[in-house]
């Protein structure tokens, strides 16, 4: 069974079809890629994976299970995470506590223990902040951990997104654009990051991207949106030199 | 052992138990030894219960980040049903106090829960006129509902007959809620509250479920209000719906803005100088109340230069360092 499963999915704003009849199948550990020129729709497709929009049209099945119309919330705790294009971190709030954030809806303690700082108190924060020190370090961000995240560098705060995002357990990672405003040396490297992401934690991920190097560095397969509309899908290189795709993406 | 030692000596528990102590007992001292003026002894114990108002209100305000207009409303509330279990009941004082403690703080923060609810879906300039038209509802209610005492207010409250004892009931209720917002704030509850207000769309794609959230901390808020509602009317004796009309909204609003919201530490400083200040300006009669504006302005904007935030920084860096010579460094 594939981990995500898209039918039919679309949206209309107001008579403006943003996604139409979109179709997807990934399966268990694949990076598949979602890509298209400004305003295809992609990020709107992951609106609607993630609980933010609900879709006019079409369902869709994470690991079989059906999760379309459901609350961002439940989706979360269903098992899919996400990072934004234009980055969204808990800024007023330190590296690690933004880990410990996406780390809460595992923590246990109660109200009690947090008034009174009952022993589970303490146990618990012991052993989340370690783990978040983990996440953090996979992602070289153990140094900066006690820094405001929204005193980190913009390659950083991309990464920490990232790392609050799998702090959740997601079985399914969506990233936007993760290399957006990145040099080549930290595009470079936050595709070795992933690899590893997709490795160590056995993770099926969904990235959409611009940047056409490092698509066809790390994406098996891959779809191609314009204007709402699924114009390409399949293995990366073959999809990319679809007459359609070259056309969209040279303009005629 | 010896480090053993060190830590303890070093630890937030040790340090802010030690001060509250010290502090305590330097102003029981003097209002025992008569050096305190009787105005300054009132004082004091306004000061004990505006505080935990204004501390009330910045959890909503400086951790959540909604504005509330209408925080009298719970004030009102808790000090209404408070003294009334307290003028109606027959207990000796100690329980009066404690039993009408937890009636003001109960009933607010069950209206405070219900109120959330309601206006679960309201943000920014309507929350805040919504809230402003509940404070002023609960008052006109608080009139007609018989045994209340209606618009002459409640009256014979009883009250503690030792100005020092008075103190140290408001005194140990302020503490009380000190600890308890503090350890709040810095648990795992209290990271998804101020995750809400940093980013809201971001703390649902985790999973944090924000009206859940919103009302946990607004029936928090509601019933620490209630305290110090309680609180004020054993120290005023009679309590009437003027005492809460929207004035005292704002004036715990103005406490939590100037004291750098979601800061206790800012917020009990901003709040005992507002307190004070009309009596320390006492000797200039009409010119009072518009050299009050003039020093809140100016304390605004002092504190909004940067100047002072350097400053600010390098004494929490002072703090810090301090406390670290005692505890080494966090290990790797
Ligand atoms: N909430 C909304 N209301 C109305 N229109 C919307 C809304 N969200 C997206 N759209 C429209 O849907 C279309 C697709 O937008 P979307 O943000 O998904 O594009 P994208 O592929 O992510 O583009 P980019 O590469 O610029 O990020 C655009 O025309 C956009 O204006
Ligand atoms: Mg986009």
């Amino acid at each position: 069974m594939s981990m995500l499963k898209v039918e039919n999915l679309g949206i209309t704003f107001g008579g403006l079809h943003a996604v139409e009849n979109l179709n997807l199948e990934i399966e268990k550990n694949e990076l598949y890629g979602l890509i298209g020129p400004n305003g295809a729709g992609k990020t709107t497709v992951f609106n609607m994976l993630t609980g933010v929009y609900k879709p006019t049209t079409g369902k869709f099945w994470l690991d079989g299970e059906e999760l379309t119309g459901r609350s961002s919330i439940e989706i979360n705790r269903k098992g899919i995470a996400r990072t934004f294009q234009n980055i969204r971190l808990f800024g007023n709030m330190t590296v690690a506590e933004n880990v410990l954030v996406g780390l809460n809806n595992q923590m246990r303690y109660g109200l009690a223990s947090s008034f009174l700082r009952l022993p589970g108190f303490f146990k618990e924060e012991r052993d989340y902040s370690k783990r978040a020190d983990e996440l953090l370090a996979v992602f070289d961000l153990y140094d900066e951990r006690d820094t405001l995240a929204s005193n980190l560098p913009y390659g950083k705060q991309r990464k920490l997104e990232i790392a609050r995002a799998l702090a959740t357990s997601p079985r399914l990672l969506l990233l936007d654009e993760p290399a957006a405003g990145m040099n080549p040396n930290e595009t470079a490297e936050l595709m070795n990051t992933i690899r590893f992401v997709r490795e160590k934690f056995d993770m099926t991920i969904l990235l959409i991207e611009h940047d056409m190097r490092l698509v066809m560095g790390i994406c098996e397969r891959v779809t191609v949106l314009n204007f709402g509309t699924e114009l390409a899908s399949g293995e990366t290189s073959k999809a990319l030199n679809d007459p359609a795709v070259v056309k969209a993406y040279l303009g005629d | 052992m010896k480090s053993n030692l060190r830590k303890i000596f070093a630890s937030r528990v040790f340090i802010g138990g030690a001060a509250a102590i010290a502090i305590w007992g330097v102003l029981a001292l003097l209002i025992a030894a008569g050096i305190f003026s009787r105005s300054m002894q009132s004082l004091l114990i306004q000061i004990c219960y505006y505080v935990t108002l204004a501390l009330s209100l910045d959890l909503v305000v400086g951790y959540l980040g909604d504005l509330s207009l209408g925080h009298a409303a719970f004030y009102a509330v808790g000090a209404y049903s408070g003294c009334a279990f307290a003028v109606y009941t027959n207990l000796p004082l100690a329980l009066k106090f404690i039993g009408g403690l937890l009636v003001g703080g109960i009933c607010a923060a069950i209206v405070g829960f219900l109120i959330s609810c309601a206006i679960l879906k309201l943000r920014g300039d309507y929350l805040a006129i919504v809230t402003l038209a509940f404070g002023e509802f609960v008052r006109s209610i608080v009139k007609i509902i018989p045994g209340l005492g209606g618009t002459k207010g409640l009256l014979g409250i009883p009250s503690f007959d030792s100005r020092v004892v008075g103190f140290t009931a408001s005194y140990i209720v302020l503490v009380l809620v000190i600890v308890a917002i503090y350890n709040f704030t810095h648990s795992r509850h209290g990271r998804t509250v101020t995750a809400i207000r940093d980013n809201a769309i971001a703390a649902e794609s985790v999973g944090i479920n924000i009206k859940r959230t919103k009302v946990l901390v607004f029936t928090i808020s509601a019933f620490i209000a209630g305290l110090a509602g309680v609180v004020s009317g054993f120290y005023k004796t009679s309590i009437t719906p003027g005492d809460f009309d929207y004035n005292v909204s704002i004036e715990a609003l103005v406490m939590v803005v100037l004291g750098g919201m979601g800061s206790i530490r800012g917020t009990v400083i901003a709040s005992a100088i507002i307190v004070l200040l009309p009596e320390l300006l006492r000797g200039m009669d009409e010119y009072r109340m518009l050299i009050y504006a003039i020093v809140l302005i100016a304390m605004m904007m002092i504190k909004a230069s940067p100047k002072c935030r350097a400053l600010k920084e390098k004494l929490d860096g002072k703090i810090n360092g301090f406390r670290s010579r005692f505890t080494r460094k966090r290990a790797k």
